[in-house]
């Protein structure tokens, strides 16, 4: 137990990095500058995921395709164009038949926007994967109601809170914000404290909802 | 209700895996016989607000379409501008009726991301409250779906049973329903002087009424006609749907991920996954009343071999985890509840996503009542057993 705790250990420097004795190592001192540096030699780092799966579909779509395994989850990172092949053959040839999650992050720096993620989960494997893929701003990507219907609902938030289109959706609307609303609260541009003041003048009679 | 209404019910039998949810109104317009009703927002069966779009022939459902969102609150929006620990309470809010499991699964996807364990005594406490959570959570359940069904007395029973659960919580740790219990790497408090004695006394104290709750349900003629046959849904439908939790189990798949991927300290105990066969209103009834039992017999295990130890395991006082992300669900009394949290490696979350097993599992309702009357969709929408808290988010 004790043994286990201490891997954290490494964790607080960041916070106490002024002792002049750690002023040796070149990487400390630009610890607290930037912290993604630091966080590599510190934090596990994601190692290359290898299993007969990951080799068989990287001998079938090569550098499309990549595996990894970061704090011992198992997840591919795959070019868009692959995405509606890869989950159906995940689910037809893998039996990862338990769509758990689809949702998506926002990096507004990068070029390709965001990450879409689908977890996935195999009942007779006991086991799960993540599939990620990048797509840019305004780009749509296909629908995976068709392999696994309860992606409806899922892909429906993920167009809520981020805007983005499912090509293929039976019924792509809002599912938690009303339908005139404007914006993806999600987006990392979308403020804590913004909304539609429009939508809530005319809907609910009063200046703000805040 | 010819022909037409037997071709629905047939329909709805055989309809393939791959067209499910898929078929599109074969016509804009209603036929003279059917008709477009709203249930809720404000309504008394719904279990908070949720609105039910009925498009019926007579009496009969054709189709259904929830429209939800009345209870957002933007609580993935709100994680991206809080610290963890300052997060950790707004998970309470979402499934207030079972607060101590949003709290355990935080904590642990947390704590998995800063690559730290709690310690083995504040493992053996969450389960212990985890699991009291479990039956507080079914014991509300069952009150309200029989309420929701025209039973009123199993109501007082299992409330007047929940308050004992409730006075433990709010011994232990000041509040009663949105206890925000656990913290990252272990628990802030320490059990109480006599804690022990107290969960032993509520565990012989519950048994029996567990029992009472079934001599007034299990084989009354009223519950039978109610439930019996009601809502069904086969296990291929339900894993196609992404239905979790008991009502997945009640279509005969044994799968809880209490054993399956064990988390906390479940792997130290003894206890079953009971199942159903037929996937209907009645077996997830009677999966849930197997499920409060097999709680007790986890908390008589726990309480009885719970170690001595520190309840905190080391985590820096500023929680920065690492760049990175991860994914860690659990066993929630309503079916996998998880966190997908990714970190820039500052003191807020980058990205906190909740996967909430009400939101997926409350997708399969239209599924379950199609061909049914609408008295029967009070009944599915209590046996699926959401709180809104939690679907909205």
């Amino acid at each position: 137990m004790a043994e286990d705790v201490k891997t954290p250990a490494p964790a607080p420097p960041p916070e106490g990095e002024k002792p002049t004795a750690e002023k040796t190592a070149a990487a400390a001192p630009a610890a607290p500058v930037k912290p993604a540096a630091a966080a590599k030699p510190e934090g596990p780092v994601p190692v290359p995921w290898s299993s007969p799966l990951v080799e068989k579909y990287r001998s079938q779509y090569g550098s499309g395709l990549d595996a990894q395994t970061y704090l011992g989850q198992n997840y591919f990172s795959v070019d868009r164009s692959l995405i509606p092949d890869i989950l159906r053959l995940l689910r037809d040839d893998e039996q990862f038949d338990y769509c758990v999650d689809i949702t998506a992050v926002h990096y507004p720096k990068r070029e390709k926007q965001f990450d879409v993620i689908w977890i996935l989960y195999s009942f007779s494997r006991n086991e799960r994967v993540r599939v990620k893929t990048q797509i840019a701003d305004g780009a749509s990507i296909p629908s995976s109601v068709l392999i696994w219907p309860t992606a409806n609902w899922l892909e429906r938030e993920v167009y809520d809170m981020f805007g983005i289109t499912f090509d293929g959706h039976p019924d792509l609307k809002r599912i938690l914000l009303p339908d005139g609303w404007k914006g993806h609260p999600l987006r990392k541009d979308y403020g804590i404290l913004q909304q539609d003041q429009e939508w809530v003048q005319i809907n609910l009679g009063i200046e703000s909802g805040q | 209700m010819s022909s037409h209404t037997n071709d629905t019910t047939n329909d709805v039998s055989s309809r393939a895996l791959s067209n499910l949810d898929l078929e599109t109104p074969a016509k804009p317009y209603l036929d003279s016989n059917e008709l477009i009703i709203n249930m809720g927002p404000q309504h008394p069966a719904t279990h908070g607000v949720l609105r039910v779009i009925l498009k019926l022939d007579g009496e009969k459902v054709l189709g259904t379409e929830c429209v939800i969102g009345y209870l957002h609150r933007g609580v993935e929006k709100i994680a991206e501008n809080r610290t963890y620990a300052m997060f950790n309470p707004y998970i309470d809010r979402m499934d207030y009726v079972a607060a101590v499991s949003n709290g355990l699964g935080y904590c642990e996807a947390v704590e998995k991301l800063l690559n730290v364990e709690a310690p083995r005594r504040a493992k053996y406490i969450r389960v212990i409250l985890t699991e009291l959570n479990r039956i507080a959570s079914h014991q509300l359940w069952l009150g309200t779906h029989a309420l929701d069904i025209g039973a009123m007395t199993p109501l007082f029973y299992t409330f007047r049973d929940r308050e004992e659960i409730l006075k433990i919580f709010e011994k232990y740790c000041g509040a009663r329903l949105t206890t925000h219990a656990f913290r990252i790497g272990g628990c802030q408090y320490e059990t109480y002087a006599g804690f022990e004695k107290e969960v032993k006394h509520f565990l012989t104290y519950v048994a029996p009424k567990i029992d009472e709750y079934e001599a007034l349900l299990t084989t009354n003629r009223i519950w039978l006609e109610r439930t019996k046959n009601v809502g069904m849904i086969s296990a291929a439908d339900a894993i196609a749907l992404g239905v979790t939790g008991p009502v997945l189990r009640a279509s005969g798949v044994q799968w809880d991920l209490r054993k399956a991927q064990p988390y906390a300290a479940y792997s130290e105990f003894d206890f079953e996954i009971p199942t159903g066969e037929n996937g209907d209103t009645y077996d997830r009834y009677l999966v849930r009343m197997a499920e409060m039992r097999q709680s007790l017999r986890i908390i008589e295990q726990a309480v009885n071999r719970i170690p001595e130890g520190p309840i905190m395991a080391k985590v820096p006082k500023v929680i920065k985890p690492p760049v990175g992300e991860i994914y860690h669900s659990i066993e929630a009394p309503k079916g996998e509840l998880g966190y997908f949290i990714v970190s820039d490696g500052s003191t807020q979350p980058y990205r906190v996503r909740v996967r909430p097993p009400s939101f997926v599992n409350l997708q399969a309702l239209d599924r379950m009542v199609r061909g049914l009357l609408v008295a029967d969709v009070i009944a599915v929408i209590g046996t699926i057993d959401i709180v809104l808290g939690e679907v909205d988010r």
